[in-house]
């Protein structure tokens, strides 16, 4: 059941319990009370919505910056990792297998203002030993939704066997 | 001139689906819940292996069975799904779709006058291809209080010492009813006594929502006088690759083989590359899609129930089969009126055999959204109705 919510949720935040209670054959309690409780043990973390903002008048830019630290003793990497997630422009912050330890991803207004927090507050942080900045040119597709998805016609015939 | 046609063919009635096709072609902004194929497109990593397939230059015919490595996936299939054991060798073959198999199965079996029993209401092209295989089609009438399925007893009374043998069209096509082991039980029993051969078509054999499918070659006695039709169609969102696969003993199969080999040589060749990927690599995407049927089906109930629509609960394929008797029309007319009235196609019951009269046949192949429309285009239709009891 939890499953089930959590699916359909993760698809369209927006859909009502009604209709989740009839696609799962619950009843709309039920699953108000699922929510709740994946709300409060922090399974559901937030509902926020996608937007393509390439269709707005608004200019943003992403950026994807591969960190590398001097992790801490008694304090691993989490530390660290807190400092810079701490930042408001600071979208996501992953710690990595492989070649470097942090991916971060930032979101800005402009190049600019990306540039200057990573020379400014990333790269000067104590432990951070070396940045490399990634811009990103298009989004194809986030959250497993495709950004300019052409919604064809659909090709099936109206009426079949 | 001489007539041109054959007695045999002009006497079948085309398909009663025909006629709602064309009048929605003529309408540009008709709603359907009439389709009888999923909404999804081919998962990715399928169509994608058949796109490989052409650019590696597999552009050639195929063996007349079939590709050997999608064979035995076929029979790796089987097992572990339905616990039925085929030799990939001799056993099996692939085909053009379903439909192809059910052709080739009757016109290998059946002599002149050998009687077909066909339950109905039940997919269009049984009755025609008993028929033209000079069969004598022996329609059984399924009934709502047994919720669409077949009975032991029905079945004893249209046995005659004719009868040869009995089609299994479950998942069924359009009520959406399934068998349990239990029930097939009772059927098989009566089959190993009378000796019928069982033609069981189990397109739908991956969308059930109440426990997995049974087919019912699997039960004792039954794998030596069972033709098992399935494929690629339903399960794996792939009607357009026109890919199907027949399985059963190896004297009737050889016969069928050597009908396809002279009617049709070979199934598509990058079809049965992509259905081997399918087999490989797609069990999560049946899962996927079934999942979400099950969900519309439920909210199809729900939505039934509140506007007074009656509905027994099916448990297979994607199509709901309410009952439309209550407001004193024939299934033709309420379609007929629905489509010109609220722009909504359903396809009339009577199109899937006579006794298909005082139902429709509504598929949930399609998106919630698309369904909350017509939804609403058939509550409002249903609202200027009057009931008669």
């Amino acid at each position: 059941m939890k499953k089930e919510i959590l699916d359909l949720i993760s698809q369209n935040s927006r859909i009502h319990n009604s209709e989740i209670a009839a696609m799962t054959a619950s009843t709309e309690e039920e699953v108000a009370r699922e929510i709740k409780e994946m709300e409060n043990s922090k399974v559901i973390c937030g509902y926020p919505t996608l937007i393509n903002w390439d269709n707005t008048d608004c200019e943003k830019v992403t950026a994807l910056i591969e960190i590398k630290v001097t992790p801490q003793r008694d304090m691993g990497f989490n530390k660290v990792a807190e400092r810079i997630y701490k930042f408001e422009e600071v979208e996501s912050v992953y710690l990595m297998s492989g070649g470097f330890d942090l991916t971060v991803i930032i979101e800005g207004k402009s190049m600019k203002e990306v540039s200057r927090f990573v020379t400014e507050k990333l790269s000067t942080l104590e432990y951070v030993t070396s940045t490399a900045t990634y811009f990103v040119l298009k989004k194809y597709k986030e959250h497993g939704i495709i950004m300019e998805d052409e919604k064809n016609k659909s090709e099936r015939m109206l009426v079949t066997p | 001139m001489r007539n041109p046609l054959s007695s045999k063919v002009t006497p079948i009635k085309p398909s009663g689906i025909r006629k709602f096709f064309d009048i929605v072609s003529e309408m540009d902004d008709a709603i359907s819940l009439g389709v009888g194929e999923p909404d999804f497109d081919t998962p990715w990593h399928i169509r994608e292996e058949g796109i490989y397939s052409l650019e590696q230059g597999k552009t050639f015919y195929t063996s007349n069975s079939g590709l050997k490595p999608l064979k035995q996936e076929i029979c790796n299939y089987l097992d572990r799904r339905f616990g039925l054991k085929y030799d990939y060798n001799t056993e099996v073959f692939v085909t053009v779709g379903g439909s192809e198999g059910i052709d080739l199965a009757l016109r290998a079996m059946l002599d002149e006058g050998d009687e077909v029993l066909l339950p109905q209401p039940s997919y269009v092209s049984y009755e025609p291809c008993i028929t033209l295989a000079d069969g004598v089609p022996v329609i059984i009438e399924l009934k709502e209080e047994d919720e669409f399925k077949l009975t032991k007893q029905q079945l004893l009374d249209a046995i005659t010492d004719k009868t040869k043998i009995l089609i299994m069209p479950f998942p069924n096509n359009p009520t959406g009813a399934i068998m349990t082991a239990e029930e097939l039980k009772d059927i098989a029993e009566v089959c190993v006594e009378k000796d019928l051969y069982v033609l069981s078509d189990e397109i739908y054999s991956e969308l059930t929502y109440k426990g997995n499918h049974v087919s019912i070659a699997s039960l004792p006695g039954m794998r030596e006088r069972t033709i098992v039709i399935n494929g690629f169609s339903k399960s794996y969102a792939m009607t357009g690759w026109r890919l199907g696969y027949v399985c059963g003993p190896e004297i009737i199969i050889e016969q069928m083989l050597k009908i396809h080999q002279f009617a049709i040589m070979c199934a598509p060749t990058n079809s049965q590359y992509a259905a081997v990927e399918a087999l490989r690599n797609g069990d999560s995407d049946v899962e996927k899609m079934r999942v979400s049927y099950n969900q519309r089906r439920n909210y199809l109930m729900k939505e039934f129930k509140e506007m007074g629509l009656d509905c027994f609960e099916p448990f297979g394929a994607f199509y709901v089969f309410p009952s439309i008797k209550k407001f004193g029309m024939s299934s033709d007319e309420f379609a007929t009126r629905l489509l010109k009235e609220e722009k909504l196609a359903v396809v009339p019951g009577t199109a899937f055999g006579d006794c298909g009269e005082g139902f429709l046949r509504i598929s949930y192949a399609y998106s919630i959204d698309d369904l909350k429309n017509a939804l609403v285009a058939l509550k409002r239709f249903i609202s200027r109705l009057e009931v008669k009891e």
